[in-house]
């Protein structure tokens, strides 16, 4: 149901899910035809409206500008020169300090940052795909059960868990270990939630009959049919959890002691907090840094626009 | 639909795992439901790996902190001899609701929640009316720079502001400075607006994508009449286009309180050059931590997030209810 609001809200999907190009070049000229008139009347309003749009976007913008302006520049630079505008470029001397600093474990992170990612993200997103389409079609005993405590789990607040998480990881043996990053993240109510109605709206009952009279078993159309049908549904949780699992700052700083073990964000911090205590000037790595773990997330994101935005409109609608 | 075929499908299926033997009577009726019981029971198990895990990783983590709380460990004498755990009822409890580190903490975060929330709501607002007001070309061109900072990671886009905001390398406090203004971010309750300003500028490109989505789906006939009526651009945003996203304006204001009021990252980060005006018990997710990893009693802290998992329950359960009365 909100599937269906999301997509139809969504420009770039009405724009794809139209069959033929000219009734969408047609639909498309009949929006802003609408919109041009309304904007036309007005003319004072209309650059009201463009001058706090781009006031919004300089605000988004500024700090972003800031972040990569003073990743060129050197220590000195850095303290003597105005943030806003490039002055000596000192990129490439500040890349090969961060990756040598500590015998390089700045990479390290980064591939710790890659690893619990992918493994994290592959797996959740499986375990969510098959839990989602067998809530979706199917009905049987503790179906119900099932859904209310997937709800009811969101009302959790991740706080609550994060203590007695720590004791099990613990008592499991996987406190301080890889595992304690990716296991855990395999069962997530929400991506299960995520794939239960995706695949109400992606998977027709009568196909599911159809394959069975061609006698195809219960797994193998899973298999075979369900999974393709998913796509767009495993996309989105594999991209929302990764970026999360990037992101991650709270987990990995109670449940990871060894420095070589951390992702990238905790190193990060480690070196923020390092730089301001000590003599060591950290200031310059940390920026670059943050520059260099930023880059793979917009990247990502802005190639992936359309799932996690379904995503994400759907996560607020739930 | 042919019942014989599935019949003979499911047939073999069922006697590999049925092994205790069907009684003669009623024999066809319930070869037909032993059918559907094993399809319902292959569709189940689609659903056991992730109610396994489920069960492991986030129903007994609740279990065990409810039982956690109600235990201390008192380490005898002078530690040479093993700790004794023993069972204290709600001694846990009562001492976190005398806790006025903690309830000073909660009270911080819940005046910064007072105020932030609504900011927060009102400039995605701001922004998703403005988007919806221009051209859709316009508006995709916009939307994508507008949502810059929510693909910067939370820790780094901290890291970015804590460095604007420094004396030493930030822009920020020499332009303020040729205003005759002298602002310290990292001081008293200025560290408040500091974060406060952080936290607007990391989640407004979020909550802007969420209401300029259900701003879309507005049918345009309705602005149309409006329109004709003679109401002016601003008159239709407020008694038109607000109303129709009130549904969506709750459930993001809710979703950040929730979020707010267990902020931990930022105000760790702000206190690596504070620490003097940000303590160790600034925020009750840092009191609890503290409590766990400094101080080492997790029982104490098993009890303090049952309370603040409470105060988030309870803060969420009345704003939903005032904003429902509020729709009538």
């Amino acid at each position: 149901m909100s599937l269906i609001d999301t997509q139809i809200a969504d420009p770039d999907l009405l724009d794809a899910g139209s069959a033929s190009p000219r009734g969408s070049a047609r639909r498309r000229r009949a929006v802003e035809h609408d919109a041009g008139e309304m904007a036309g009347r007005r003319g004072g309003s209309k650059w009201v409206v463009i001058i706090g749009l781009v006031a919004f976007a300089l605000y988004s913008i500024g700090p972003a500008w800031w972040l990569i302006v003073s990743a060129t520049k050197s220590k000195q630079d850095l303290f003597t020169t105005s943030g806003l505008w490039f002055s000596h470029f000192n990129l490439f001397e500040n890349l090969a300090s961060l990756f040598s600093y500590q015998n390089g474990i700045f990479s390290l992170w980064l591939w710790n940052s890659t690893v619990y990612a992918v493994l994290g993200s592959l797996g959740q997103t499986f375990v969510a795909l098959a839990a989602g389409y067998g809530l979706a079609m199917y009905r049987f005993k503790g179906r119900g059960a099932t859904v209310a405590f997937i709800i009811a789990s969101f009302l959790i607040p991740s706080t609550l868990l994060t203590i007695p998480s720590y004791l099990l990881y613990v008592q499991l043996g996987i406190y301080n270990t890889i595992w304690a990053m990716i296991v855990p993240a395999f069962f997530s109510p929400f991506a299960v939630y995520l794939a239960k109605v995706y695949t109400e709206g992606a998977m027709p009952s009568e196909l599911m009959e159809a394959a069975r009279i061609d006698g195809a078993g219960e797994y193998r159309i899973f298999f075979r049919i369900g999974l393709r049908l998913l796509t767009t549904a495993g996309a989105t949780i594999f991209l929302l959890h990764f970026v999360g699992s990037w992101n991650g700052f709270f987990g990995p700083l109670v449940f990871l002691r060894d420095s070589d073990k951390w992702p990238v964000m905790l190193g990060l911090y480690s070196w923020l907090q390092r730089g301001v205590d000590s003599t060591v000037d950290l200031t310059s790595l940390v920026i670059t840094g943050s520059l260099v773990a930023t880059i793979p997330m917009v990247l990502l994101m802005i190639a992936m626009q359309r799932y996690w935005k379904s995503g994400v409109t759907m996560g607020s609608l739930k | 639909m042919s019942s014989a075929t599935k019949t003979s499908e499911a047939g073999p299926a069922r006697s590999a795992t049925r092994s205790t033997p069907l009684p003669s009577a009623g024999r066809r009726p319930r070869r037909r439901m032993s059918w559907r019981h094993v399809q319902s029971l292959k569709g189940a198990s689609f659903t056991w790996p992730f109610v396994a895990g489920f069960a492991v990783f986030t129903v007994l983590p609740v279990l065990l902190g409810l039982g956690q709380s109600f235990f201390t460990v008192k380490s005898s004498g002078l530690g040479f001899s093993a700790a004794q755990t023993s069972f204290t009822g709600f001694d846990n409890f009562v001492r976190a609701l005398g806790d006025e580190t903690f309830w000073a903490s909660m009270i911080r975060v819940a005046i910064y929640a007072a105020v932030m929330v609504p900011v927060t709501m009102m400039v995605s607002l701001t922004m998703a009316l403005l988007l919806d007001a221009v051209r859709r070309r316009v508006a995709n061109r916009f939307r994508l720079l507008l949502l810059i900072p929510y693909m910067i990671p939370g820790i780094v886009a901290t890291m970015i502001w804590l460095y604007l905001y420094s004396p030493n390398v930030g822009p920020i406090r020499p332009v303020l400075a040729l205003v005759g203004l002298d602002v310290n971010f990292f001081a008293g309750n200025m560290v408040w607006v500091g974060i406060g300003n952080l936290v607007v500028w990391g989640t407004i490109g979020f909550n802007m994508l969420i209401l300029y989505g259900s701003l879309q789906a507005v049918p345009r006939d309705v602005f149309e009449a409006a329109r004709v009526d003679g109401a002016s651009e601003v008159r239709i945003a407020f008694s038109i286009k607000v109303p129709y996203v009130r549904g969506t304006l709750v459930l993001t204001g809710l979703l950040s309180i929730i979020g707010t009021l267990q902020i931990f990252a930022e105000p760790t980060l702000f206190r690596t050059v504070s620490p003097e005006t940000i303590t160790k018990d600034f925020t009750p997710t840092m009191v609890i931590y503290n409590q766990a990893f400094q101080v080492g009693n997790l029982n104490y802290a098993a009890a303090l997030s049952i309370i603040l998992a409470l105060v988030v329950g309870i803060a969420s359960a009345v704003i939903y209810r005032l904003a429902n009365r509020v729709d009538k």
